[in-house]
């Protein structure tokens, strides 16, 4: 995992006060960040305006323009609104800190300010700003238009609504001892290819991959957005990845280089999507029973020697010329009653 | 120095979190910052202007507890909370006290400076 580049990022101080202006400076130029100093709310819109940065410690107390209104101007502005802030003030009263918090500041301090726990607060805000950044990056790449769109005028708050959608897990199977066979960057290289491979394959189905973790990818169709016929789409999906897998395992062959096979399994019904995890660190997912049949079916292509392992709620929505082969029942962890599987088959 | 004007173990800290040197300059900026914040009180409450009034005080306060100067920032306090109230007191004996603990303080913090 790559390192916080926490180091050198620009923060801007906004504080009436010249000994609290040069002391937060002080502070946070100890810390390696760059910090540009403002006398009040109406200066400080001015200059986020004009310049970017990466956090804003913001007094409450100012003539002008107060704390209270540059948090209201903030989240009225839809380039400004994720600049996180960090309220520093020695404000008398917890509704004031509330009101803080209502209006949309990440973090509240008390003045003096403490700088064991402004370097911890700054440290928090800016993984979570680089983490925000890195979610709209992956939207941007990732998903439609129309999905990033919705998501950019949704924002990122934290909370899910009730779908119906498909979800997709992904797997490359025998994957550890693949990447024990050959160097470290012949891994990561591989790695790539295939994620790059498997994304495409997924958004040009109107898909969105939600998480991937070292060789695992989990898929969504149907949120943040409907989709119709999500079923059919995640399938599809499906049938692209084991066919892109295909031409590349042509291609790793002539190269004399190891060939990957992967599981695929799909469940559809209604889950709760959206923004989960703490105000912390956040990331854009599906919850539920579909999630976890997905996930299991993904797990069970190995022992069914299937390549493709779909739900009946998935089957049931999809297009006849998609062939599938009925398993039958089988007993899945944690689900009480047998679940009826179907395999889908590869080429029409 | 008398006793309880600065609290030591506040004004160390700050010399060990933000530098000896450091600390000095941000003495000096509060030395001749701090003056004038008294007489904007003063004219404030000449003025009955208590948003400003309020304003200055907590100010006044902020400052007082990064220097470890407890007293005059407990007098500041309660100066924002009380208001006008609680600066017309006693015949305005707060307002006088706070000027007379500041003139405490400055002293302090020039003999804490000088090391």
């Amino acid at each position: 995992m790559a390192e916080p580049r926490h180091g050198g990022s620009r923060l801007l101080v906004v504080d009436d006060n010249k000994v609290n202006r040069l002391l937060l400076a002080r502070n946070i130029e100890l810390m390696g960040h760059k910090v540009v100093t403002v006398e009040n709310g109406r200066v400080a819109l001015q200059t986020v305006k004009r310049e970017p940065f990466d956090l804003m410690l913001l007094d409450i107390e100012m003539p002008e323009m107060d704390g209270f209104q540059v948090l209201s101007e903030l989240a009225k502005d839809l380039e400004l609104r994720d600049l996180p802030v960090i309220v520093t003030s020695s404000l008398e009263g917890l509704d004031n800190v509330v009101r803080c918090i209502e209006l949309g500041a990440e973090d509240y301090l008390t003045k003096p300010v403490n700088p064991v726990l402004l370097k911890a607060r700054i440290g928090a805000s800016l993984e979570k700003k680089r983490l925000r950044d890195q979610q709209k990056e992956l939207v941007r790449r990732f998903a439609t238009a129309e999905v990033a769109e919705d998501l950019q005028q949704t924002g990122f708050s934290l909370g899910g609504k009730r779908v119906s959608g498909s979800v997709l897990f992904a797997d490359i199977r025998e994957f550890t001892p693949l990447a024990e066979s050959q160097p470290p960057e012949e891994t990561i290289e591989l790695l790539n290819t295939y994620y790059t491979l498997m994304f495409n394959a997924i958004s040009g189905q109107g898909g969105i991959v939600s998480q991937i973790a070292g060789d695992g990818l989990m898929a969504v169709f149907g949120a943040p957005l409907p989709l119709a016929d999500h079923c059919d789409a995640a399938v599809r999906a499906a049938l692209e990845m084991i066919e892109m897998i295909d031409l590349f395992n042509v291609e790793q062959a002539s190269a004399s280089k190891p060939q990957i096979r992967i599981g695929i399994g799909i469940a559809s019904g209604e889950m709760v999507a959206g923004y989960t995890g703490t105000n912390e660190r956040a990331t854009y997912t599906c919850i539920g029973d579909t999630v976890n049949v997905a996930s299991r079916l993904e797990g069970h292509t190995k022992a069914a020697e299937r390549s493709i392992l779909i739900d009946a709620e998935t089957r049931a929505g999809l297009a006849p010329e998609i062939n599938v082969d009925s398993l039958g029942p089988v007993a899945i962890r944690g689900k009480a009653q047998p679940v009826e599987i179907f395999a889908v088959k590869p080429g029409k | 120095m008398p006793d309880g004007t600065i609290d030591r173990a506040v004004f160390e800290e700050l010399k060990v979190t933000a530098g000896a040197d450091f600390v000095g300059e941000l003495v000096d900026t509060f030395l001749s910052e701090a003056p004038n914040m008294l007489s904007d009180l003063r004219r404030a409450l000449d003025a009955d202007d208590a948003e400003r009034f309020r304003r200055v005080a907590h100010s006044l306060k902020s400052n007082s507890n990064t220097f470890g100067a407890s007293s005059l920032a407990a007098m500041a306090r309660n100066l924002e909370l009380g208001g006008f109230g609680a600066a017309r007191a006693g015949n305005g004996e707060p307002m006088s006290a706070l000027a007379d603990e500041y003139s405490r303080v400055a002293q302090a913090l020039a003999e804490l400076r000088r090391g």
